[in-house]
């Protein structure tokens, strides 16, 4: 099912002159408006005016993290504060928060992308939506809510980290659609199975699954525990939040909903443009933001575009799912690495429970990476022998795979962080 | 009735051996026989107890990671010598041993050893062959 078929499977070139009509206006709307991009602007000399083509666009400064900070808070807003009518933050892990404000429109795209994004779920307004997500200052919460109620579906704001309530939920008001984080699904499942539920007697028919990074592996393993659909759903908090792209049943990429969202792909390390399929970093542009434009901001989140029909109807362009940030890029040895890619290689491992956490350590002048391993039974021998085996068999795969030597370490089952929203994956303990 | 062992993982941690066998006493189950095989890493407990299952069952309701396998229980000879005997026969009939342990029954005229070899059967037959007084589960887990 199509939200919003007119725009969803738009013709490529009439889709492309809304894009430019649009990207003219915001820019306009960014310079006269937002101090920050009139003086970026000035510096590189650009006008407004110079934005002809959807290629002009590389004529533009990037805006990243660190600009929105030194905003903080209201800096970038583009309209009088009055017009906010809502305000989200992400997470101050690694600094002050950046903040985000929607005015009722941009509200209103808001819960219009969303539903897009949980209709290629399969959502109806028949459907239970229980949404996991956090409610506050997190956008994903917020985000599903908006485009479960655009829908017209019966919303179940449950929040993360709720998981007695989530189980009983479950049962009880039979709800048929599950969003949340892929790791927490994961620990629902756990949860579930731990509680003695029958899962053939939930009537879970879809997952909406995002706001962190997840791999293939990972979705056939909720897909087979929670007999649902698993479906990926991309957004950030920079930009609007969930519902920048959502994956389609055919589970080939995610639609960028490009009307609203222009994405490119750059080098990391050059910034230049990179063709179709080829790996680098998102930088996406709100085409139709009012309180808040954002003008190429770089989302540090690595994937590549497609633009190959899909089979779904949908002329929307696809990005791979997220394989990496480019502040979690390793730097081992010299070599650049993802986390994602020893994750890869670990899961490809028969036994192996995607339970795993990866510790980098500079012990003598040497980078050194250990991967913790929870045991399973399926791992688990009661010989030294068996376990230094299968122990020396995942660190000879994850070696194959990314080129260096790692330490494995297997720990016991559920010792591991299971974070209720973002799972922990790197500890890099280097002084660097 | 084959006598049966249950080993579980432990990780090199402070405290995780005293967990396990608080785990066991607390179920009320009697340890016959103990034996640690350790890394620097990890470490494999291994156990003899008359209720394998019920043990199995509480190991696992407390997160550890439990398996159960058949091992071969013998007594021998309390005299210098007594085990060498029982590890020639294996030899001599071409049976890897991975590893044993033992412990001394309670009146203390009898060591009893446990041993896994790659072949629990051909393990037992060839010992006793050799005459070698191969005990069964009911003996082991009544002592
Ligand atoms: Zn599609």
């Amino acid at each position: 099912m199509i939200w919003d078929k007119q725009a969803e499977c738009m013709r490529i070139k009439e889709r492309q002159a809304l894009q430019l009509e649009r990207l003219k206006a915001i820019v306009r709307r960014a310079y006269k408006n937002v101090p920050y991009y009139k003086k970026r602007f000035d510096e590189l000399k650009i006008k407004p005016s110079d934005i002809k083509n959807l290629s002009d666009i590389r004529k533009l400064p990037f805006t990243t993290k660190t600009d929105l900070r030194e905003g903080y808070p209201f800096g970038l807003f583009a309209v009088p504060r009055k017009e906010i009518v809502e305000v989200h933050t992400s997470s101050g892990t690694t600094g002050k928060p950046t903040v985000s404000g929607y005015t009722r429109k941009d509200i209103e795209i808001w819960g219009e992308v969303v539903a897009r994004a949980l209709t290629m779920c399969g959502a109806t307004k028949d459907d239970i939506i229980q949404n996991g997500y956090g409610y506050g200052l997190f956008t994903g919460g917020l985000g599903i809510h908006y485009g479960a109620q655009r829908i017209g579906a019966t919303v179940v704001p449950v929040s993360a980290g709720q998981t007695k309530r989530h189980l009983d939920i479950m049962q009880d008001f039979g709800s048929t659609i599950l969003t949340c984080t892929p790791s927490y699904a994961l620990y629902l499942t756990e949860a579930v199975a731990e509680a003695g539920i029958n899962i053939k007697k939930l009537k879970l028919k879809a997952g909406c699954f995002g706001a962190e990074m997840w791999t293939d592996r990972m979705r056939d393993e909720i897909e087979k525990r929670f007999h649902l659909l698993a479906l990926n759903i991309y957004g950030l908090t920079e930009i609007i939040g969930p519902g920048v792209a959502q994956e389609c049943e055919q589970k080939n990429g995610l639609h960028i909903f490009e009307d609203h969202f222009y994405p490119e792909v750059v080098s990391p390390d050059t910034l230049e443009p990179l063709p179709d399929g080829e790996k680098g970093e998102l930088v996406l542009t709100t085409l139709t933001r009012d309180g808040m434009p954002m003008i190429r901001f770089r989302t540090r989140d690595i994937t590549a575009l497609r633009r190959e029909p899909c089979k779904c109807g949908r002329t929307l362009v696809r990005m791979d799912r997220i394989t990496g940030r480019t502040d979690d890029m390793l730097k081992i040895r010299g070599v650049l690495i993802f986390p994602y890619q020893i994750e890869k290689a670990l899961l490809e491992v028969k036994g192996v429970e995607p339970h795993y956490q990866i510790i980098v350590t500079r012990p003598q002048h040497l980078d050194e990476i250990e991967v913790q391993v929870e045991t399973s039974k399926k791992l688990f021998s009661d010989e030294i022998k068996g376990l230094e085996e299968i122990r020396k068999k995942i660190e000879k795969h994850i070696e194959n795979s990314i080129g260096l030597r790692v330490k494995v370490t297997l720990v016991e089952p559920k010792t591991l962080p299971r974070s209720e929203g973002k799972a922990k994956r790197v500890i890099d303990k280097r002084q660097l | 009735m084959e006598v049966k062992q249950i080993s579980l993982f432990l990780e090199n941690k402070k405290g995780r051996l005293w967990e396990a066998l608080n785990v066991l006493a607390k179920a009320k189950i009697n340890i016959r026989a103990l034996s640690i095989a350790d890394t620097s890493d990890f470490g494999i407990l291994r156990l003899i107890v008359p209720e394998p299952e019920k043990a199995k069952k509480a190991l696992e309701k407390n997160n550890f990671t439990v398996r159960e396998n058949d091992v071969i229980a013998v007594g021998v000879s309390d005299k210098p010598g007594g085990l060498a005997e029982i590890l020639k026969i294996l030899t001599d009939a071409d049976i890897n041993v991975e590893y044993m342990y033992a412990f001394v029954e309670k009146s203390g005229q009898k060591a009893i050893v446990v041993l896994r070899t790659d072949s629990i059967s051909k393990g037992k037959k060839a010992l006793k062959q050799a005459g070698v007084t191969v005990l069964s589960a009911q003996q082991v887990y009544s002592l």
